[in-house]
């Protein structure tokens, strides 16, 4: 029984209402960032295999530059954000917490940066293979936040028959508004990446899905989009995480991916706004992912705002640019539910990084946070956008039964939205568990197997 | 880059709350129960005043007494166990003694929930157990009824109200008999529908005026607590109305097919404990189930058992072992209701 998909036809059931905090920064126009002296370009900054190096240590490298290759399909190349000289390549911290790889790229200060390395392309007549080709060496992956390699979604499996593509102009996740900006900024960027792809996946229609607290980017690309009947944009209600592609589907198309399915198996492809307007601003030129608007904000920013910022850019630059107030205590990569606390400043920007939220510190109560036992209020149960039962999954993760949380209570249905952990008046961590139910699941298969 | 000073704090995400927390939930049912005491005290006066205070002050001394033994952190600070005391006052006659009330609160908390493990472990709602206990251990007690709004209520206790402890407290109809004008049965509404086949006329349910627990008084400021809590989401408003629902489901073919012999439905859900039961027990969020369908059939189970307890059972009240058996089986109810995972076509 499904009565908000019955009461209300552009939403799902379930899901939290934070508040938003986007005031801070919609209004802001997106401004560019000056360089650091030394970037810091992760060879994996996306799901799948990392990109092997072009260039060696020493070597003196032209902004846009390819300086790392694809290594096979699901993986994508890098390219330079900047004229300088590769000095290194190193393990370097990243924001997930591993070490990982990474070219350690001097910027030559003298540069103007105007120069930008590109090889044009006619978009008119390319195929739609040739637009995958393209998108690929981009070095494109899903700037909302998943970094899944974008050309990798263009093609689905054979046995999917993609008849929508839904550009996912959301942004439920509170204080970011680079998405916001993108679409007021930039719809021909937007509505040109959104053609390049419809035609790649070889899909009529496209809906672009934005939420109702975004009524000006609504009507913007309404304007845009006066001749153009395939392409439609559609309000949906502004709740979280109506950004999560099974919701979206849901509200929009009132599709349900099956547990365990991508959206191509409902015949859906779904694409982050700023992902979209990226392809239509760089596939003309051939250029590459080089740089990303970032929203940073929170009541720890002196000067919140959306910033152009080059990848490879430390956190550290950004955050002394934008200053930090003297109760800043907590530096959140990406949105605040379900983004990541860092520890080290010296982790760098990275192309799925949408957002930098510094939170002040907590007036002192510890009493807040002090986790008590599940009271089986149900609050979870009525936030859970997959209809789980935290509740439940949270008891076995108290006695360890990992596996039944897996068999019967569907734990890898989980996208660790937050939203449970949010409501929880106990101040039970249950995302937190469910991540290390998870990965013990997985640790335990790997050895079953191995 | 050096003037960065940052102690960063690590968290998992999500890194914002919904602010509510457990104490907010609990205090909320507090306020919603003290008009329910306040009315309670000025139908009964003095004696249901100190049985509030009884109860509610041993209940906390319990709960602290064994959160020491169990080397538990208090928690005495988040209101559940000031729900528990006033709950159980609400159940009790007015003139309770007040050394079985104590017995009775301590029995609540240590029996009905510190054993289980403290907050969100207990099986039953804890109020009940102890009101179950002392049920059984006096049962005269438990059955001895004084009218409300006497002249007197504020002036003298009742004389019940303060027997010597481990006593048998002393026959009190001469006493009513002294105070009261009218003749007084002594009999609850319940009692004189099923063994007089009297009626009581339905104003004086609604607005408490006849005998019964301390709490069995107005249902109208009942409810209003319950429809604060719900419009709050402090109250899973499915419960209480599938409680009543399944109390009218049984009772209306009964009285349909013999008006004469069983109470019409209306007398059903204003009688008696059921609308304090429906609203504030049996909707204790720790025991009763948390899905969807669950809330349903563990309420409308509820409500049916009460009448049947009524109609056919050798007591006048259900409500008590009705919310006790749900209790007891909502775990069960929980897991075989399952919510439908989004998605998943093939389940229901």
């Amino acid at each position: 029984m499904n009565l908000g998909a019955l009461f209300s036809a552009h939403t799902f059931a379930h899901g939290v209402h934070p508040a938003d905090y986007k005031a801070l920064t919609c209004h802001l126009p997106i401004r560019r960032l000056p360089f650091a002296s030394t970037l810091i370009v992760p060879l994996s900054q996306h799901a799948g295999k990392a990109s092997i190096p072009l260039v060696q240590p020493g070597q003196e490298v032209v902004r846009g530059q390819p300086i790392a290759q694809a290594d096979g399909f699901m993986s994508v190349p890098q390219h330079a954000p900047a004229t300088g000289r590769i000095k290194s390549i190193e393990l370097m911290p990243s924001a997930r917490g591993p070490k990982i790889p990474s070219f350690i790229l001097h910027v030559y200060e003298a540069s103007t940066q105007q120069e930008l390395y590109e090889y044009r392309h006619d978009i008119k007549t390319m195929s739609g293979d040739a637009i995958i080709q393209a998108v690929q060496d981009a070095g494109m992956v899903g700037l909302g936040g998943a970094a899944f390699p974008t050309h990798v979604k263009m093609k689905p499996p054979a046995e999917h028959h993609v008849d929508v593509l839904v550009a996912n102009g959301c942004e439920c996740e509170p204080y970011l508004t680079c998405d916001h900006r993108v679409m007021l900024e930039q719809p021909r960027n937007l509505i040109q990446g959104i053609r390049l792809v419809q035609r790649a996946l070889g899909v009529e229609r496209a809906i672009i899905g934005i939420e109702d607290n975004k009524m000006d980017a609504v009507h913007t690309l309404q304007q845009h989009l006066q001749d153009a009947a395939a392409i439609s944009v559609q309000a949906v209600q502004t709740k979280y995480p109506q950004g999560a592609e099974k919701m979206l589907i849901k509200s929009l198309l009132n599709r349900e991916v099956p547990p365990g399915s991508f959206p191509s198996a409902v015949g859906v492809s779904v694409f982050n706004v700023g992902t979209l307007a990226q392809i239509g601003e760089l596939l003309p030129h051939g250029r590459g992912v080089i740089e990303r608007v970032v929203t940073v904000s929170g009541a720890g920013v002196n000067k919140p705002g959306n910033y152009l910022v080059p990848v490879g850019t430390p956190v550290e630059f950004l955050l002394e640019f934008a200053g930090i107030t003297d109760k800043a205590n907590e530096v959140i990569l990406g949105g605040p539910m379900m983004g990541m606390s860092v520890s080290a400043l010296d982790v760098p920007v990275t192309k799925a990084m949408s957002g930098m939220v510094v939170l002040e510190k907590p007036a002192a109560d510890t009493k807040h946070a002090k986790v008590l036992p599940c009271i089986r209020c149900g609050y979870c149960i009525n936030a859970c956008p997959m209809h789980l039962n935290p509740s439940m999954l949270g008891m076995l993760a108290n006695s360890g039964d990992y596996e039944t949380m897996q068999q019967d209570y569907h734990l890898n249905d989980c996208f660790e939205c937050g939203s449970c952990s949010y409501v929880c008046p106990s101040n039970i961590p249950l995302v937190q568990y469910f991540r290390i139910a998870k990965s013990i699941n997985r640790e335990r298969a790997q050895q079953g197997n191995g | 880059m050096a003037d960065i000073k940052l102690t960063t704090a690590l968290h998992s995400s999500p890194h914002i709350k919904q602010p509510v927390t457990v104490a907010q939930i609990m205090r909320n049912v507090v306020y919603a129960l003290l008009p329910v005491c306040a009315y309670a005290v000025y139908a009964f006066g003095l004696s249901v005043l100190l049985l509030l205070i009884t109860t509610t002050v041993t209940c906390m001394l319990t709960e602290s007494l064994f959160c020491r033994l169990a080397r538990r952190p208090s928690t005495v600070d988040d209101w559940s166990i000031v729900i528990t005391g006033l709950l159980l006052a609400l159940t009790l006659p007015p003139g309770f003694p007040l050394w079985m009330a104590a017995v009775a609160a301590f029995v609540a908390v240590g029996l009905g929930k510190a054993l289980f493990g403290g907050l969100g472990y207990n099986v039953m709602n804890p109020a009940l157990v102890g009101r179950a206990f002392v049920q059984a251990a006096f049962p005269a007690a438990i059955t001895t009824w004084t009218p409300p709004f006497l002249p007197n209520r504020f002036s003298e206790l009742i004389p019940t109200t303060l027997t010597t402890p481990f006593m048998q407290p002393p026959a009190i109809s001469e006493w009513i008999a002294s105070v009261q004008i009218d003749a007084f049965t002594g009999a609850t509404p319940l009692a004189l529908r099923k063994f007089e086949h009297i009626s009581t006329p339905l104003p004086d349910l609604l607005s408490g005026a006849v005998a019964g627990s301390a709490g069995e008084t107005s249902a109208i400021i009942i409810l209003l607590g319950g429809v604060y809590l719900a419009v709050r989401r402090m109250l899973d408003w499915r419960i209480p109305v599938a409680v009543l629902l399944g109390a009218v489901i049984v009772s209306l073919p009964f009285w349909m097919t013999g008006s004469e012999r069983y109470p019409d439905p209306l007398f059903v859900l204003l009688s008696g404990g059921l609308m304090l039961g429906a609203v504030f027990m049996a909707s204790d969020m720790v025991a009763s189930p948390v899905t969807p369908w669950g809330v349903w059939i563990y309420g409308l189970f509820i409500g049916m058992l009460t009448v049947i307890i009524r109609l056919f059972g050798g007591l006048t009240e259900g409500v008590m072992y009705a919310i006790l058996l749900g209790n007891a089986l909502s775990p069960l109810i929980s897991g075989v209701t399952q919510t439908r995972i989004f998605g998943d076509k093939g389940r229901t």
